[in-house]
């Protein structure tokens, strides 16, 4: 109960203990202390502001996922540079309504950052009602396509690690 | 870290580290290329997106590389730079769109696709005609 209380979020003090010991480049008591305060102390401090902690339910597929957008940032963005390394292609830019099927807050806000992530997209607005996700996309001629590839790509997936 | 110390390794690293800082700071050129000709506000934005993730990761990973090389050390916080710079980079470009959408910056015609966000209102905006009964307007210049 106790630690329970102490510790309401065991993965965010852990990651921020383990950030800590990183950033003070070599391990000595002082910064192991130093991290376990703060592992304990921001997550307490910050607590309002959380909403409910989001339960991994296939941690596999989320290593799957994390890989596959590191891949897609790389490829994208070669993609883009080429793009802009011409000027005389004119670009062809687009609005794009996304309809969102993801219903909480915190995989919502992962998927516009994917988006956001990989350059070619950015997710411009969360509508008010949860319900869709304007992007603006840097060149296409097929709006269809784009919603598929990022329904098929990453919003699936999404669904099936967190919901 | 014994081999380390062969002669082929500091070639390799030599290497590894030229190859990376270049292809960085190509992409970082690229992407300020793009901010001078490209043509409307929603497109300039996918310049700096790219340099922060692509661009910067790759000249700290050159970073890497050079310490490995110079002072046989390796630096862990240099991969924790990118992977902060990977979490707010889309929040930032996130934000600027919609500063961007909320004060109706004009999009380029060749923009396809017209969101609510860009559309004039009716709501808010200034009436045509005075409101008979508003003193400010209508008949204050009348004799």
């Amino acid at each position: 109960m106790l630690i329970k209380r102490c510790l309401p979020r065991p993965i965010l003090s852990s990651i921020l203990t383990m950030v800590w010991i990183m950033l003070s480049d070599i391990i000595t008591y002082g910064s192991v202390i130093m991290g376990i305060i703060l592992g304990i102390a921001i997550p307490l401090m910050t607590q309002r502001f959380w909403d409910a902690q989001p339960v991994v339910k296939k941690p596999l597929l989320l290593l799957r996922f994390t890989l596959r957008v590191m891949l897609d940032i790389l490829v994208a963005n070669l993609e883009v540079a080429w793009l802009i390394s011409r000027p005389w292609r004119r670009p062809r830019p687009a609005f794009i309504e996304y309809p969102l099927t993801l219903k909480r807050d915190f995989s919502i806000t992962l998927l516009a950052s994917t988006i956001s992530l990989t350059p070619g997209t950015i997710s411009a607005n969360l509508r008010l009602d949860g319900r869709s996700l304007l992007i603006h996309v840097l060149d296409t001629d097929d709006e269809q396509a784009i919603i598929d590839e990022i329904y098929n790509r990453y919003e699936r997936p999404l669904m099936e690690i967190y919901e | 870290m014994a081999w380390l110390d062969k002669a082929w390794v500091d070639t390799a690293l030599e290497t590894l580290t030229a190859f990376f800082l270049i292809a960085g700071a190509l992409i970082t050129f690229i992407s300020s290329f793009g901010m001078v000709h490209l043509r409307d506000f929603y497109l300039r934005m996918h310049g700096p997106a790219k340099a922060t993730t692509l661009g910067v990761g790759l000249i700290l990973v050159a970073c890497m590389f050079y310490f490995l090389l110079i002072e046989r050390t390796f630096h862990i916080q240099l991969l924790l730079v990118t992977i902060f710079l990977l979490i707010t980079a889309p929040i930032s470009a996130h934000l600027l769109a919609k500063v961007a959408l909320h004060q109706k910056l004009p999009s380029d015609i060749s923009t396809t696709g017209a969101p609510s966000e860009l559309r004039e209102e009716d709501v808010g905006q200034e009436p045509d005609t005075p409101h008979p009964e508003d003193p400010g307007s209508g008949q204050r210049h009348s004799p």
